[in-house]
């Protein structure tokens, strides 16, 4: 079921389009990639979102009905231009922030307890926040976006600051949130990230959603056939011992072990390549190179960058 | 709304508990105390050392006639002593040696001698009664040349000194007395007061919004609340701070005052009209009158005065436009917070804002010469100058509709004001790394939503 939709959304800025007639559907307990190079009107659609900008034209849902002004109570938002009051102590700090978001002074004491405990950092409660670095006020952003509990977060570039272990914690508390049933909408640029922790994107570039599915999906569609072979003994050294329906993309040879890229050209099956090969030379490893996120997302980029030149 | 409150307790109490509010709460009155005070004080001080002048006087002429008073005295030295005296004066047992020439009578010169710069009261003392009496001296020669009967008393019935009493007429068409110096006090003070309001917590305002925006969490706080209650939470909860530290200031003062009183009014009056002279600097008068009857008078006639003005009117006024100047102004600076990045593009935007209130204070002196002159009637209607020239006229007493026109004109504006600023401040809050124009801020205020 879908948590979150948002239909054909237009927003002009003084005669500057930012976004024209996105949509995007987010499921429920899942992790949402929203993806796109710097100024692509992700951060736009966010603070369509979160009711921060309005859009032009466009329906949004959310619960499967309306998205109204309250529903801002029920969506925690981690922006990527982020701080904190420097002056203010951070336990203070983070009280406020969770009482704007609807909470009780007792609930979001307890709450925050409980985060402060679990992040080990009970000793910052006086503090000031200047007196923090850049990673400890990271955390304690971090907990006052989730800190109401909210169905639907959105963390825009959430890892921007943080040291690899806490990129760790950050990223293990996103797959738990989900876990236990929170909607999540992550924006980055970090495709590795993405990998690991989102279940499906959308690609937004120049203003246009270019893509849209389920991450294995995607790379699915983005595979070109390709095969890396490891081997021993003869290489094919022509086309003509392979047939036409193979063409060899690279051939890398050593001392011990030699390696190819072979392409498909029509559309044959793996056993009929092992099967030509076998007859060759001894077989060390075979298997077929999917294509990362990263590459997904420049030949995709770029793709659409030239199309929009022509 | 719940929210806005929410906010506006946050900013409240972060600048309240601050170290600088509180010192500078406390310190202001104890500063205006201390100069009130001090001057009085060492005035006292100084007035309780006992002085023995030596006086040597041939001609007889002043022989007697100065009196002594409870701290000054005068001792009268035969010649022989004199010269000794004057050839290596050494101060000790007498504070300064009073030389009268026996030329006085043409020359009106004489000498006062001693190692020490002689104080200012003692000069003035000595040289005042000097002259009275050369001048009774003088004035019993020509009186005994010409020989009319009874001319001293004729003479000094011709002693004259005016004193124009202010009247001004009230609705009944009863006199009323009235000052036209304690008005312009009254108006200059309030004027005054609300300029440094406006301009010092208006100019706070702008660096909480800019604080919210150069540390980034303004997306934040905007994601749980709309912009506009960010930033009406954020300037009621300012002004709020501006009238919390007022409202310190007048407990203070009038808790420093009546204590200051008290102890006067044990002191001796004669220490407290001596102080009094030296702080209204109207020594020459004092010792001119028969002081203390006069003096009296003349306090009464101020508090009458004072409460021939229209205080409840006065009171409203001020804090009528006193608010009404801070939201103006307020809204204006916080919109101005929202479109820069830096302090110095700050500086730049809030010139043209701010350029009408420096004007105020400019124009104030000719609002207060002449409170019913064309440049009064204007400034105190135009919203942008009338909390500060408004203030300014309104002890002179001004038509009702004047005031009532000015007030509503006021409160249009601020609506309008909030209006611009809420959209400005919309837009401008998100709006990073961008050189801000003032065509730029225009185009925001037709940003849908």
């Amino acid at each position: 079921m879908e948590l979150f939709q948002a239909n054909n959304i237009v927003k002009e800025y003084a005669g500057h389009v930012a976004l024209s007639t996105v949509s995007i559907s987010v499921k429920e307990a899942s992790v949402f990639g929203l993806l796109g190079p710097n100024g692509a009107g992700k951060t736009t659609l966010i603070r369509i979102i979160n009711q921060i900008t309005a859009p032009d034209s466009g329906e949004l849902f959310f619960d499967g009905r309306r998205l109204k002004a309250e529903d801002i109570y029920q969506i925690g938002y981690l922006p990527e231009e982020r701080g904190l009051y420097k002056k203010m102590k951070v336990g203070e700090q983070a009280l406020y922030l969770a009482q704007l978001k609807g909470m009780s002074k007792n609930d979001a004491l307890k709450s925050l307890k409980y985060w402060f405990e679990k992040f080990e950092i009970q000793a910052w409660w006086g503090k000031k926040v200047e007196e923090l670095s850049k990673g400890m006020a990271q955390k304690v952003q971090f907990i006052t976006t989730v800190i109401h509990k909210p169905k639907l977060l959105i963390f825009d570039e959430p890892f921007t600051g943080f040291d690899p272990i806490n990129t760790n914690l950050i990223k293990n508390e996103i797959l738990e949130l989900k876990k236990q049933g929170t909607t999540i909408i992550f924006s980055t640029h970090n495709m590795s990230s993405v990998e690991e922790i989102c279940d499906h994107i959308a690609l937004i570039n120049q203003s246009k959603k270019i893509l849209d599915g389920q991450i294995d999906e995607v790379k699915e569609k983005f595979k070109t056939n390709t095969f890396e072979v490891a081997y021993r003994g003869e290489a094919p050294d022509s086309h003509h011992r392979l047939g036409h329906e193979f063409s060899i993309l690279e051939q890398v040879r050593t001392a011990h072990l030699n390696q190819m890229k072979i392409q498909f050209n029509n559309g044959q099956s793996n056993n009929e390549l092992l099967k030509l090969l076998m007859n060759q030379f001894e077989i060390v490893s075979f298997k077929e190179i999917i294509p990362s996120m990263n590459e997904v997302f420049i030949h995709v980029v770029e793709q659409s960058n030239r199309e929009n030149k022509l | 709304m719940n929210k806005s409150i929410l906010i506006l307790k946050r900013e409240y109490l972060t600048r309240v508990k601050k170290k600088s509010f509180i010192i500078m709460t406390l310190l202001v009155p104890l500063m205006m105390a201390a100069m009130t005070i001090l001057p009085v004080y060492l005035a006292t001080l100084d007035d309780s050392e006992e002085r023995t002048i030596a006086v040597y006087d041939p001609t007889s002429l002043i022989l007697n006639k100065i009196e002594s008073t409870e701290f000054t005295k005068f001792h009268y030295i035969p010649e022989q002593e004199y010269n000794e005296l004057s050839k290596n004066f050494k101060s000790g047992k007498f504070y300064a040696l009073l030389f009268i020439p026996t030329n006085i009578l043409t020359t009106n010169q004489a000498e006062l001698i001693s190692d020490k710069q002689i104080t200012f009261d003692i000069k003035n003392m000595i040289s005042n009664r000097i002259e009275s009496i050369i001048e009774g001296e003088k004035r019993q020669q020509v009186i005994n040349e010409t020989g009319v009967p009874d001319l001293e008393k004729k003479l000094a019935a011709t002693r004259t000194r005016i004193k124009l009493n202010t009247i001004k007429l009230g609705e009944k068409g009863e006199a009323v007395k009235s000052s036209t110096e304690i008005a312009a006090a009254i108006g200059y003070a309030s004027g005054i007061l609300i300029y440094m309001f406006v301009f010092i917590y208006g100019t706070m305002v702008m660096k909480g919004v800019m604080e919210e925006k150069s540390s980034r969490i303004v997306e934040v706080i905007i994601s749980s609340v709309k912009p506009f209650q960010l930033l009406f939470g954020k300037i009621i909860g300012i002004g709020l701070v501006g009238l919390t530290q007022i409202a310190i200031w007048i407990v203070l003062g009038l808790t420093i005052t009546t204590g200051v009183a008290a102890y006067m009014g044990q002191g001796s009056a004669e220490t407290a009209i001596q102080a009094q002279n030296i702080m209204s600097s109207s020594q020459a008068m004092e010792q001119m009158g028969a002081a203390s009857p006069a003096k009296e008078n003349m306090v009464l006639d101020i508090i009458q005065m004072i409460g021939n003005l229209n205080i409840p009117l006065i009171i409203f006024a001020l804090f009528f436009y006193f608010i009404g100047g801070f939201l103006l102004y307020a809204s204006l600076m916080g919109a101005i917070g929202s479109a820069v990045d830096s302090d110095e593009d700050a500086q730049q935007m809030m010139l043209p804002v701010t350029m009408p209130l420096i004007l105020s204070i400019m124009i104030l002196f000719a609002v207060a010469k002449n409170p019913e002159g064309s440049l009064a009637f204007w400034a105190s209607m135009i919203p942008f100058t009338s909390p500060v020239t408004m203030m300014v006229r309104i002890p002179y007493g001004i038509p009702l509709w004047e005031m009532l026109l000015s007030m509503s004109i006021l409160v249009a504006t601020i609506l309008g004001t909030i209006w611009v600023a809420g959209k400005i401040y919309r837009t401008g809050i998100l709006m990073y790394g961008k050189k801000v124009t003032l065509k730029e801020i225009g185009k925001w205020l037709f940003y849908k939503n």
